[in-house]
């Protein structure tokens, strides 16, 4: 009978002087440069770490799935405003005087901002798309004849309703004032066709949102401000808590490097992040119906990066607060415009400029664009990098500041 | 040194010390808390690191270990330049700070588990049950950190300090707090230690752990003012004590305090010591109350009589 080799942890025990002679004979071998360098195993001795002080800590760990919950109720309802100078492409068939006084009135309207002109239809498809106009309005080749004839002639306008509340006081709008332009030039033997209805025929193609149900805008971009809010929060107590407790110091005594330890301390909460972007997802479908068009798979994806940005950042924030009151202030210091000029609140095309150019610094901003690009429109990969990017640079500043402001030692 | 061969010593090392450094010097601020310190700790010995509260003993030690970073001076530790070779001296030291600062939240087996994991410990589990048993906390290894109470947190820190095997150990005040029998089993393990080759470099406030150790050091206000062995130190000190028995003691030492060389008058028990730097000084002061119902030896002064005048001479200076 073979004797049978127990292969777990052998311990053989020589003389303690031994062992340190064997452990400095492995020393000469590797190069002193070796442990300045990032390593794996201390990468996952503070992860593990991390999960088991989460474990032990269990009101933290109930508000990270709590705040989700509790939010999705307090955001059911709608949130309105009246945003104006929306991006919008024109597509001109018919150049006739007509058109051009009606092109002239929309190019003054305080709603649309005509950023482009465009001639084909599959151009027009691809703004629309990748959300760089709202609106592409679509004045036919038989215009000018149709109205004198009085056809009403119909005018598409392509509306992008992601989010309802940007683009319905835009349309609204835009019927008046046809009706005002061509009230004035509808004279003498041309009055008649003012008519009741008004000259021309307004034809609104609502895309993406086609019955604008508020909670479809809202509920995605919901994703977005838990992972924020709570994200930010707990990384930002994650370092300034090793030092209040002067766990820092025995850490510091450590060969740990300042990487490991950021990298141990994120990659725990992105499961957390996760659970929540699930928890959304699910109460999306089943409570408020949100149609989920584009790949989840994407939206599993994208999601990474933004919770690694928001970690990061509340990393940072913890290396920079003296203590952990200052770390939550800070916290919530990002939080605020984050939930404020984000989109999430008031339709980003309805903010001023400057509050637009905090907008586009805060991840939050792309990520709800991102989010609602992908379930509402379906959005690739290849619509969604551009927003993709701003995201990239941000989780790469946040986790340098992060990094360089991590004190090595106690100075 | 005797049996042990220091054989191993670090190629850069001087042949036999552990820790060689001079001018060390720090300042938070304007204030210089430590000033100038030269220390030479050979490997293998147990090393007294003695000095008022406030006097930069915790400061000195951090910069050893490349948590502070010394304003001037130079040195080595194991071999390695204190001020360039920060990581590689983290790994072969192992530092037991004056505060717990392990993780409350973690049981005992968790907390040596991730210090063996951050050192990359080989045969890791082997490691952590040894030291749990080396040091009698294998039946508490459940237990979370911060339920402890204080002389068990000094036992786990000191094994979370071991476990990586060191060959240098720098302890902060580790028997603070702690009882005279678990005080009495430390030192042993101390000795141990030593015995097998490792240097320690221990902080404390007691005189019979000073006198445990092989060679010690005394700061006061950041300056180093006296170092070498209990008799060396003893010998190198000015101090003159003497003893007095008999009756009102009180009633005497409320005459001697004050007078010209009369520096410390401290009652034992049933015995007052009287002592100064000035020993003519000193018996003539004494010679004016001399009575026949006392009786007056020249005692020999104890460290802590030592200690106590030196740092009065250095408030002295710094003043
Ligand atoms: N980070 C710091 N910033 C400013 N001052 C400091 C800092 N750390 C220590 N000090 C000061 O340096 C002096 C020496 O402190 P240190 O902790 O080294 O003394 P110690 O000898 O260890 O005292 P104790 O016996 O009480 O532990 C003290 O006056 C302290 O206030
Ligand atoms: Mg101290």
């Amino acid at each position: 009978m073979a004797p049978r080799i127990i292969s777990h942890e052998v311990t053989i025990t020589p003389h303690p002087r031994a062992r340190l002679r064997s452990a400095r004979a492995a020393d000469v071998t590797r190069p002193a440069a070796a442990m300045r360098r990032f390593t794996l195993y201390r990468l996952w001795a503070i992860v593990l770490k991390e999960f088991i002080q989460m474990r032990r800590d269990r009101v933290t760990f109930g508000m990270m799935i709590g705040i989700p919950l509790l939010q999705l109720t307090l955001f059911g309802f709608a949130i309105n405003s009246d945003p104006r100078h929306l991006p919008t492409a024109l597509r001109i068939a018919d150049h006739g005087p007509w058109a051009r006084s009606l092109v002239a009135a929309l190019r003054q309207s305080d709603y649309f901002a005509i950023v482009r002109e465009t001639e084909t239809e599959a151009e027009a498809a691809q703004l629309l798309q990748r959300g760089e106009v709202q609106f592409v309005i679509n004045i036919p080749e038989d215009f000018s004849r149709r109205l004198l004839r009085g056809e009403r002639p119909a005018v598409l306008v392509e509306a992008d309703a992601t989010d309802p509340a940007a683009t319905g006081p835009a349309i609204a709008a835009a019927r008046v004032l046809a009706t005002n332009v061509f009230d004035r030039d509808l004279t003498g033997p041309l009055a008649h066709l003012r008519g009741q209805a008004g000259p021309v025929d307004f034809q609104i193609h609502a895309l993406y949102n086609p019955e604008n149900i508020t909670q479809y805008n809202v509920v995605p971009g919901l994703m977005g401000v838990v992972l924020t809010m709570t994200m930010v929060i707990i990384t930002a107590l994650a370092i300034t808590r090793e030092r209040e407790r002067g766990t820092m110091e025995n850490l510091l005594a450590t060969p740990v490097r300042p990487f490991e330890v950021m990298i141990g301390k994120i990659l725990p909460y992105i499961a957390v992040g996760y659970i929540q972007v699930t928890l959304i997802l699910l109460a999306s479908h089943f409570f408020f119906h949100v149609p989920m068009v584009g790949s989840l798979l994407l939206v599993y994806g994208v999601s990474f990066l933004f919770i690694a940005a928001n970690l990061a950042m509340g990393i940072t924030f913890s290396t920079l607060a003296q203590n952990q009151l200052q770390a939550v202030q800070m916290a919530f210091f990002f939080f605020l415009p984050s939930i404020l000029l984000s989109g999430f609140m008031f339709p980003f095309r309805g903010m001023p400029e400057w509050a637009q150019a905090i907008g586009s610094c805060l991840p939050l901003t792309h990520f709800l664009r991102i989010i609602r690009g992908i379930l509402l429109k379906g959005n690739g990969p290849a619509e969604i990098t551009s927003e993709m990017l701003p995201l990239l640079t941000f989780l790469a500043i946040a986790m340098a500041v992060g990094v360089k402001r991590y004190r090595q030692t106690l100075d | 040194m005797g049996t042990a061969p220091l054989t191993l010593s670090s190629a850069a090392a001087p042949a036999g010390l552990a820790i060689d450094v001079s001018g060390i010097t720090k300042r938070f601020g304007p204030k210089t808390v430590v000033n100038a310190v030269d220390l030479q700790v050979r490997r293998g010995e147990i090393y007294g690191f003695l000095g008022p509260n406030g006097s930069g003993k915790t400061t000195f030690i951090r910069m050893l270990c490349g948590l502070l970073t010394p304003d001037s001076g130079q040195g080595t530790c194991l071999g390695y330049d204190v001020l360039t070779q920060q990581a590689e001296i983290k790994r072969h030291v192992g530092y037991m700070t004056q505060r717990f600062s392990h993780y409350e939240d973690l049981s005992i087996r968790e907390n040596l588990d991730f210090v063996a994991r951050i050192y990359a410990v080989p045969a890791r589990a082997a490691a952590v049950q040894r030291s749990l048993d080396r040091l009698g906390l294998a039946r508490r290894s459940h237990q979370l950190a911060g339920q402890l109470s204080g002389g068990w947190k000094q036992r786990l820190a000191l094994a979370a300090c071991l476990i990586h095997e060191p060959q240098l150990l720098l302890l902060d005040e580790p028997t603070a707090g702690v009882d005279p029998k678990a005080r009495r089993e430390f030192w042993d393990e101390i000795h141990r230690l030593a015995s097998e080759g490792l240097t320690v470099l221990i902080t404390t406030h007691y005189m019979d752990e000073a006198e445990r150790c092989h060679r010690l050091a005394y700061l006061a206000y950041g300056k180093l003012l006296t170092h070498g062995t209990v008799a060396e130190v003893v010998a190198a000190s000015p101090l003159t004590t003497w003893i007095v028995t008999g009756p009102q003691l009180q009633a005497i030492s409320a005459v001697l305090r004050g007078r010209p060389g009369v520096e410390q008058v401290v009652a034992f028990g049933n015995t007052l010591h009287v002592s100064g730097r000035d020993a003519r000084q000193l018996e003539a002061s004494l010679a004016a109350v001399q009575t026949s119902a006392h009786t007056w030896t020249l005692g020999k002064a104890s460290l802590e009589d030592i200690f106590i005048s030196l740092m009065d001479g250095a408030k002295d200076n710094f003043s």
